[in-house]
Formats: structure tokens, C-alpha cells, sequence
């Protein structure tokens, strides 16, 4: 039993991390109807801007605060998640409006390429570290239930701490400003918010920096756990699972399809793994996807597909 | 002036159905095919058989599959590279297994695997559509990843899944030299891409393209949705299936499952898209594009670098590549979204009017 609860906090707490990733899909996807590939590749890219500044922070400014200097770096690193989104925004989408979703889905791709390329090639492409200050070792929580207690990752329970925190702020900003609102009523319906004066192109490049923002959360979390190199960038792939599970246009459904796949990914890989060979995680959280799928081919919470001829 | 069908006339309603119905463009095809099959093997080096036309040969075989997938039935997918390893995989077991197995029969065997293959993961595309079936078909990709990297009786109890064939032969015809691999290809794409041109102009092609232009409405006036979505995952699975065999048996020799990642997946849907969706031709130009595109920039930005007196590393160029080949996308998206084949259908209509304007 023990073993069996320990098993589901680490899915649930990995799950989070998902739903990090998923929450830039989904963001996107609402607001401008593209689905975005180079998710994987913008968290690539702020994770690579992030442990870079980090390093040159105290290099050439002369600030020795690991606090003060983590900071910058964060806030420099979303100053460049900005330009990425300004840039995105002006160079293609905006060449793209009205094309098919397949069309976008494959501009999105050469973005991903491209920002792979440029992100290696300005901040390098070995492999460095992101140190916030998480704490590494394991703590062990109701040792006076069970014998010897569960033992939990501190870092992963300090990670979905922060991604819930990302959440909360994020859907506050949502719900409360007025630029969230304007953000909810183009992913509502372009046409109307463009009828009562809301200026599309504005939001796309704000939807763009929200989720580069995301991504550099996402990017800074796992790359404080895993190392920031080349293949942060397939957490993409990891995380798309999670995006039809909760279905492309809801936020809360990244939240949920997140722990739902991140639960199904360890329990499974622990309990079916070792009769099968092991390393079924990835796929498995698509077979477990697709069979939602068949039940609700629009995912838990999306939204209704209707069809009209 | 030299392309137009004035006095062309037909007089059979065979004439008038045949697959190029102007004259012009059957001496082209004939020219074509007569410089391919006689003046390349004549001109080209074992390098350009080895690095380029072979290649070329079989990814246009498997765009050709991906196209009647995702071009003519509309149903996206990125597990092309699943089919891929299955093909190769399921030819390798039959060639390996069973003795003195024909290879023609063993590519076909692994097509046909692929196309169970295909089918089995195309079941959920009679109830999910769009953007939410192209993630389901990634099932299929990581689903073969795992399967024969750690089930060992497919790779025929080899470590880390990887298997090399030798001796290959076709009708006691050795095909070691690059000149005989790159006949053969070129021989059977020929022979698929003819039989493919048939299928989509024919009544099963014009179902698959009712299906992908308005699904409900198709259904309503008499096509079955499940007959033609499926058909055309098999049709599909079963081409990409031969492709792959023909890419681990004759391109690679001896591959591992690495070769048959997602990576190749999106290629190949880049190959469609670039070429042109719903278009056997644009196949063949998306596959051209693709091919020559890395290779181009591997020996182009060297050279380039070297004149501004930069030195670039090798890490340096693959990153640079990358850039290159996304901006390209990006940039070629913009431009011409319908693809190369679109290109193609303007010049043509041009040429049939120059020199006039109208």
C-alpha cells in the first residue's frame, strides 16, 4: 500500500509537470486555432536563455547573489521569450491567417527546427545546469501510518508547487484584467472580437508571450531536474498525450489530462511494466489518450466537435 | 507555342480518360523515364547513387503512401515512420526465416504487415478527426519504437534491435552494386507509382478524396466512411510498409529501430506538404526538396562561411542546417501553401499560352 501511494505522488507530482508543458499547447490553441509544435522547442529555447544568464550573471555583472542573480536571468530570459513571441507573430502568423490547420501545424514545425538550431547555436549546445535552489533530498511523509513511511522527491513536490502556483496566476489573470478578458473573448470567437475592437494581432503576440512564459517555466523546472540539453526539446511529445486527453480548448483539462497521464505513466510502468519489458511509459500514455479518444473524441473537456454540411 | 492541345482530337472515350491526355506530356513522361532508366545509370557517380538517387527513389515511395493518406483521404498522420519500421522489420523476418524466400516476395509480405498495421491504427480514425487523430496516429510510432527495441523475437534476438541483411538478389541478379540497387528502385516506384495514379482517379481514389473534402456529406450521399478511411490506411500503410523495406534493405543494409523514429515521420509529412497535398507528382518534388535540401546546405554553407573568412564547426553547420531548413519551411508555407505541385499547374498553364499573356 505504501509502495502503491508513493508510486501515485510521484505520477501525480510528474503529471504536473506535464501540465506545464500541455498549458502552452492549450493556450495557444484556444487563442489562434494553431497547434503549436514548437512548444517543445520554446521550452528548449528559455531553458537554454535561463542557464546561460544564470551563468553570465555573475560573470560579467558582478553579482554573486545565486537569489538576485537567478532572477535576472529569469527575467532576461523572458525578455527574450517576448522577442521570440513579437517575432513569431510578425514573421509568420501573421502571413498565415485563414490557412488550414495541417498548413499551421507544419509552419509551427519548421519553427521548431528553426528555434532548435538558433537556440543551440547562441547559448551552445553541451549541457548546463539551472540551480534554483530546490532541494534535492527525499523526505518521508506519514511514517506513523505506514511502516518506514512514503518516501517523496522534494524537488517534484517543490516543482508542482510552482506549476500550481503558475496555474493559479494564470488563470487570475485570466479571469480578473481586462487584457484576460480580451484573450477569453478571441479564443471565444475571432470574428466577433474583432467586431467590437479587439485587435487580433495584439493578442496573438500577448497569447504567444504567455505561453512563452509557460514554457520557460516548464523549461526552468525540468531543466533543474533533468540538465537543460537537446532533449528537453521531446518533452513536446511527452506532453501531447496530455493535450487530447484533456482536450485541446480547456485549460482545466491540461490540469486533469496531466495527472491522469502522469499517474497512468508510473503506475503502469511499475505495475505492467516488468511483465512486458519495461519502458512502456510513452506509449502507453498515448494508448491511454486514444482510448479516452474513443470514448469522447474531443477529449474530456474540450469542447463539442460539431459538424455542420 | 510548344505546349498546347490545339488539334488534338479524340475520338474514343478511351483517348479521352487516358491518365495524360495531351500529347505533350506523354513524350515528356516517356523522355522522362527513357533518361532515368537509360541516361543516369550512364552519367551519374556511385556517390549521387548512393547519397542521392537512391534515397530520393524511396522516400518518394513513401511520400506517395503518405499522400494518399493525408493528401487524398485528409486524414493526418505522423506514425508514417511506424509503417516504415514495420515494413522493413516484417520483410526482414520473412527473408531471414524462411529460406531462399524471393526478396520481391518478402518486400510485399512486409507490406502487407504494414498494412495490418495500418489498419489496426487507423481503427480510431473512424471516430476522431483532425488534430486529435494526427496525436493518436503518434501512438502507432512510439508504440513500434518500443515493440522492437524490446521484443527480441522481431529483431531476431539481436541487442538493441539492429539487423543487416546481405546477398540480396532478384531473379538471380545480385544487387550489391549501386547501379543495380538504384534500378531496382527505380523499377518498382515506377511500377507503384503507375498503380497508384490509377487508384486515385478511379472510384476508390474519388471516395477517398469525398471523405477528406466533407466526411458527413460523403456519408449521406452513399460513401461508407469506414470502407474508404480504412482502404486508405491499408492502400497507404501498405506503400510506406514496401518503402521502408526497400530503406533498411537496399539504402541502409543494416539499420536499428532509431532509423524509423518520429523524426523520419515528420519528414515525410513535410515531403507532402511541400510537394503538394492531394498530388502524386508533388510527391516526387517534396521528396527531391527534402533530399537535396541537407545536402545542399552541408556542402553550400561551408563554402559560404569560408568566403565572409568565418570558421564555422561542424556543430556550427548541423545547427545552422536546422535554421536553414525551418526558415525554408516556414518561408516556402508563406509563399506557396498549395506546394510545389501548385507551381507546377501555373507554369504549365502559362506555358500554354506563351507567348501571349491571355
Amino acid at each position: 500500500m505504501a509502495f502503491f501511494l508513493e508510486t501515485l505522488f510521484g505520477g501525480l507530482m510528474a503529471g504536473m509537470l506535464y501540465s506545464l508543458v500541455a498549458l502552452g499547447f492549450v493556450l495557444i490553441y484556444k487563442a489562434s486555432g494553431v497547434f503549436n509544435f514548437a512548444q517543445g522547442a520554446m521550452v528548449l529555447f528559455a531553458a537554454l536563455a535561463m542557464a546561460r544568464f544564470s551563468e553570465w550573471v555573475p560573470l560579467y555583472l558582478g553579482i554573486s547573489n545565486a537569489v538576485a542573480a537567478n532572477l535576472i536571468a529569469f527575467v532576461g530570459a523572458a525578455v527574450v521569450m517576448f522577442i521570440v513571441a513579437w517575432t513569431i507573430e510578425n514573421l509568420v502568423l501573421r502571413h498565415l491567417v485563414n490557412q488550414e490547420g495541417t498548413t499551421l501545424l507544419m509552419a509551427t514545425l519548421g519553427i521548431a527546427y528553426f528555434m532548435e538550431g538558433l537556440g543551440q547555436s547562441l547559448f551552445g549546445s553541451s549541457i548546463y545546469k539551472i540551480d534554483i535552489g530546490m532541494p534535492k533530498d527525499p523526505m518521508m511523509i506519514l511514517d506513523r501510518v505506514f511502516d518506514g513511511g512514503i518516501m517523496i522527491n522534494q524537488e517534484d513536490l517543490y516543482a508542482a508547487i510552482i506549476a500550481a502556483t503558475l496555474v493559479a496566476l494564470l488563470s487570475v489573470f485570466f479571469q480578473k484584467t481586462a487584457t484576460g478578458r480580451a484573450l477569453r473573448a478571441v479564443a471565444d470567437d475571432h470574428q466577433a472580437a474583432q467586431s467590437i475592437g479587439i485587435p487580433l494581432n495584439h493578442i496573438w503576440v500577448i497569447v504567444w508571450c504567455v505561453a512563452g512564459v509557460v514554457a520557460l517555466v516548464a523549461g526552468m523546472i525540468w531543466g533543474s531536474k533533468l540538465g537543460v540539453q537537446f532533449s528537453l526539446a521531446t518533452i513536446a511529445l511527452r506532453a501531447l498525450p496530455v493535450v487530447i486527453l484533456g482536450g485541446l480548448t480547456s485549460v482545466p483539462g491540461a490540469i486533469v489530462g496531466g495527472l491522469i497521464i502522469g499517474v497512468g505513466e508510473k503506475l503502469s510502468e511499475v505495475f505492467l511494466g516488468p511483465y512486458v519489458g519495461g519502458g512502456i511509459e510513452i506509449w502507453f500514455a498515448y494508448v491511454l489518450a486514444l482510448g479516452f479518444l474513443l470514448i469522447r473524441p474531443q477529449g474530456l473537456f474540450g469542447e463539442k466537435i460539431i459538424d455542420r454540411v | 507555342m510548344f505546349y498546347r492541345e490545339n488539334g488534338q482530337f479524340k475520338t474514343s472515350y478511351r483517348a479521352d480518360q487516358q491518365i495524360l491526355p495531351i500529347a505533350q506530356d506523354r513524350v515528356a513522361l516517356y523522355l522522362l523515364l527513357a533518361f532515368a532508366f537509360l541516361a543516369v545509370p550512364l552519367l551519374a557517380s556511385n556517390y549521387a547513387f548512393r547519397a542521392i538517387l537512391i534515397p530520393f527513389l524511396i522516400f518518394s515511395l513513401a511520400a506517395i503512401g503518405v499522400n494518399i493518406l493525408v493528401g487524398y483521404c485528409g486524414q493526418i498522420s505522423l506514425g508514417s515512420g511506424a509503417f516504415m519500421a514495420v515494413g522493413a522489420y516484417a520483410a526482414y523476418n520473412f527473408f531471414v526465416r524462411i529460406d531462399g524466400l524471393p526478396l520481391i516476395v518478402a518486400l510485399i509480405l512486409g507490406g502487407t504487415c504494414s498494412m495490418l498495421f495500418g489498419i489496426l491504427f487507423g481503427l480510431p480514425s473512424l471516430r476522431v478527426k483532425g488534430l486529435y487523430l494526427a496525436v493518436a496516429t503518434l501512438a502507432a510510432q512510439f508504440f513500434s519504437d518500443w515493440m522492437f527495441l524490446r521484443i527480441q523475437w522481431f529483431t531476431n534476438n539481436s541487442p538493441s534491435g539492429s539487423v543487416s541483411v546481405s546477398n540480396l538478389q532478384v531473379f538471380g541478379l545480385s544487387l550489391e552494386s549501386p547501379l543495380a540497387k538504384y534500378l531496382f528502385c527505380l523499377t518498382l516506384l515506377a511500377v507503384i507509382a503507375l498503380l497508384a495514379k490509377n487508384l486515385v482517379r478511379g472510384a476508390v481514389g474519388r471516395e477517398w478524396m469525398a471523405i477528406r473534402d466533407m466526411d458527413v456529406a460523403a456519408a449521406v450521399i452513399g460513401i461508407r466512411p469506414m470502407f474508404a478511411k480504412l482502404s486508405a490506411f491499408a492502400v497507404s500503410s501498405f506503400i510506406i510498409g514496401v518503402a521502408g523495406a526497400l530503406w533498411g534493405f537496399i539504402y541502409l543494409g543494416a539499420w536499428e529501430p532509431a532509423a524509423f523514429s518520429v523524426d523520419q515521420s515528420f519528414k515525410l509529412l513535410f515531403m507532402v506538404i511541400i510537394g503538394g497535398m492531394g498530388s502524386i507528382m508533388g510527391s516526387f518534388f517534396g521528396a527531391a526538396f527534402i533530399v537535396l535540401l541537407p545536402i545542399f546546405l552541408s556542402q553550400f554553407l561551408p563554402a559560404l562561411a569560408s568566403v565572409f573568412g568565418v570558421e564555422i564547426s561542424t556543430a556550427g553547420v548541423s545547427h545552422a542546417e536546422l535554421m536553414v531548413f525551418g526558415g525554408l519551411i516556414v518561408w516556402f508555407l508563406i509563399v506557396e501553401p498549395h506546394g510545389l505541385a501548385k507551381l507546377w499547374a501555373v507554369a504549365k498553364q502559362k506555358l500554354r499560352l506563351w507567348p501571349f499573356p491571355h
